[in-house]
């Protein structure tokens, strides 16, 4: 569960974040949105603890402002765009990373760090791959590495940034697909950014469009992808396309323009 | 309740083959094997024919045929030597693996971020200062240490300028301007104190010929930190590697960690270059060595750059006592000649593998 009230991230002179609130219930998926540099990305880094700023967050029911990095990092998992993969990092050894919350600063993972590796090796069918170096793989197993990963460190809340950028669109549902069933197995709260809005609209149950750091509209995909909305907030023209209940965003090219 | 059972014992049996990055048992051997064929030598090849046997007797302290003065040549010139070298290759690979590892650099080694400079500025100025004659003053390590923070420090400080954060480029770039500033100074020092010019010139080029007791003991506290340090944060680094931010939501405090392992390997660099002078190559052949052979992770990497690195600079210093004996090449040329081909080699063939990239 994500609560935060007021959230305000100055980067430079610029307010990125002006006043964000946002609740996000146990167990439920949210997808924020909005065009480049809206401070989509930002909002999840805050949340994750990697900028500071002002503004009330609740993490699972707890401040965020009394835990220690620490405690933060089993309580939140963040999956960046493009994570580092360390030259000849095993499968094995990445995914054991994200046990990391749970190890001493200077000491060794256990039988039960373990056990949760191979747990979340197995969920994302890597066992195969435990011995293959990180970098030998293709995207979309290096996708699920990457969330096996962030399966292993065992966060309630998992934030993922634009996880399904630069990846096909078989590739894009595949990921979204997992994510959603890991969701549904370990009652994971998940705030995910997202470009591709048709995907968006398919997956999260709940939608925050993000303008000018700030939310403009949040609900149902429905209620958020609106012609008028994305006109405003991304300057962009599209028809909305209704087929039973699943919804589709198409960019169209407006008559009279091409030569 | 079934099904979850049965996943979770499919998944120990067939995962149990592949387990976690660590030192391996064979490695340590093999290690541990070429220290021991290393020291051996170093104790008995001298110009004073004695026996292997003999010597491996008088050293772990069994009853021995041994004229008295063969017992003191082994016991006060070549067994301090031989502990000396392996002390220095030691510290000065393991310190190289540190700073590889805390910069995510592989090329990254006490000689970057101005490290061995600065110590060399400090033991300049202790030298100069005292005119001392043979071994190696009691403040000098002290001196070394002063000087090879201060150095990083100025890296640093000049690094991160303009900027609130600090790249590794611009890290290794002001490391390498720093490095030749102080190289200057030193150089305008030895010019000022020509009395001392030859004493500080034959410890620069690296030296191990007037080691006795007194260097291993005046060095081991030191390194005694450095190896603690260092070696206690293999599991960090690896978590390092994958950047500040990822390590700071895996609970990390990155920067933390980053200045006690930059210390560590400091006070390491700083002890080995105050008794030993600059030795260059060991800090980046040793590691790099490891790396290729038994694996990139810092969990195997440290340790083994440890025990390699030991074992290393004891053969170096028997190649530069025994090549052109009785005269002596200093330590430093004989790394320098097995370093800089290595580097070359390891340099093509990270164009094929990616080791560098």
């Amino acid at each position: 569960m994500i609560e935060c009230a007021g959230v305000t991230v100055s980067l430079g002179n610029r307010d990125v974040l002006a006043g964000v609130d946002l609740k996000v219930a146990r167990g439920e998926w949210v997808s924020i949105v909005g065009r480049n540099g809206a401070g989509k990305s930002t909002l999840l880094r805050y949340l994750a603890g990697l900028v500071s700023g002002t503004g009330e967050v609740h993490l699972d029911g707890r401040p965020a402002a009394a835990l220690s990095r620490r405690q933060r990092s089993q309580l939140v998992a963040l999956v960046s765009q493009s994570p580092v993969v360390p030259d000849g990092a095993r499968v094995l050894d990445y995914v054991l990373l994200g046990r990391s919350p749970h190890i001493r600063t200077l000491g060794f993972e256990g039988a039960q760090d373990l056990a949760a590796v191979y747990d979340a090796l197995e969920r994302l069918d890597l066992l195969d791959f435990a011995d293959r170096q990180v970098t030998t793989l293709s995207g979309g197993e290096r996708q699920r590495v990457f969330i096996a990963r962030t399966l292993a460190q065992g966060a309630p809340i998992v934030l993922l940034d634009e996880p399904t950028t630069a990846m096909d669109v078989g590739h894009q549902q595949q990921v979204l697909e997992l994510v959603d069933s890991l969701r549904r197995q370990h009652d994971l709260t998940v705030l995910m950014t997202m470009h591709d809005l048709t995907l968006a609209g398919q997956y999260a149950e709940r939608l925050a469009l993000i303008d000018d750091g700030r939310i403009v509209v949040e609900g149902a995909p429905a209620h958020v992808l609106t012609e008028d909305n994305l006109a405003r907030h991304y300057g962009a023209r599209v028809r909305i396309i209704h087929d039973g209940g699943r919804l589709g965003v198409l960019p169209f090219r407006e008559e009279g323009i091409r030569d | 309740m079934t099904s979850t059972r049965r996943r979770a014992t499919t998944a120990s049996t067939a995962a149990s083959r592949v387990v976690p990055a660590r030192l391996r048992p064979v490695w340590l051997i093999i290690s541990l094997a070429a220290v021991a064929v290393a020291a051996v030598a170093g104790l008995v090849v001298g110009p004073v024919d004695i026996s292997g046997v003999e010597v491996v007797r008088q050293v772990v302290g069994m009853h021995t045929d041994l004229s008295t003065q063969q017992a003191a040549i082994i016991e006060q010139i070549r067994l301090p030597r031989v502990l000396l070298a392996l002390l220095v290759g030691g510290t000065l690979s393991l310190s190289g693996a540190g700073y590889q590892g805390v910069f995510n650099n592989p090329l990254a080694d006490p000689y970057l971020l101005g490290a061995a400079a600065g110590a060399g500025l400090g033991v300049t100025i202790v030298i100069a200062g005292t005119a001392s004659t043979g071994s190696t003053p009691v403040g000098a390590p002290v001196a070394a240490f002063a000087g090879a923070l201060g150095a990083v420090a100025l890296a640093y400080a000049l690094g991160a300028a303009g900027r609130g954060r600090t790249s590794t480029a611009s890290l290794i770039l002001s490391g390498v301007a720093v490095a030749s500033f102080l190289t200057a100074m030193q150089t305008y020092l030895l010019q000022r104190n020509q009395d001392t010019i030859r004493e500080v010139y034959s410890w620069l080029l690296g030296r191990l010929s007037g080691a006795g007791w007194h260097e291993v003991l005046l060095m081991l506290p030191y390194c005694a930190v450095s190896w603690v340090a260092l070696l206690a944060h293999r599991r960090v680094l690896d978590v390092m590697a994958l950047g500040d931010d990822e390590a700071a939501t895996l609970g990390l405090h990155p920067g933390r960690s980053r200045i006690i392992v930059i210390v560590a390997a400091s006070l390491g660099t700083a002890a080995a270059v105050s008794v030993s002078g600059l030795i260059g190559f060991v800090g980046i052949i040793v590691p790099h060595f490891v790396r290729m052979v038994a694996g990139r992770s810092n969990r195997v990497v440290l340790p083994l750059s440890l025990i390699f690195g030991a074992a290393f600079l004891c053969a170096a210093d028997l190649l530069a006592r025994t090549l052109s004996a009785p005269a002596e090449i200093p330590i430093g040329v004989v790394t320098a000649f097995f370093g800089a081909p290595f580097f070359v080699i390891v340099l093509r063939a990270s164009r094929r593998t990616g080791i560098t990239s």
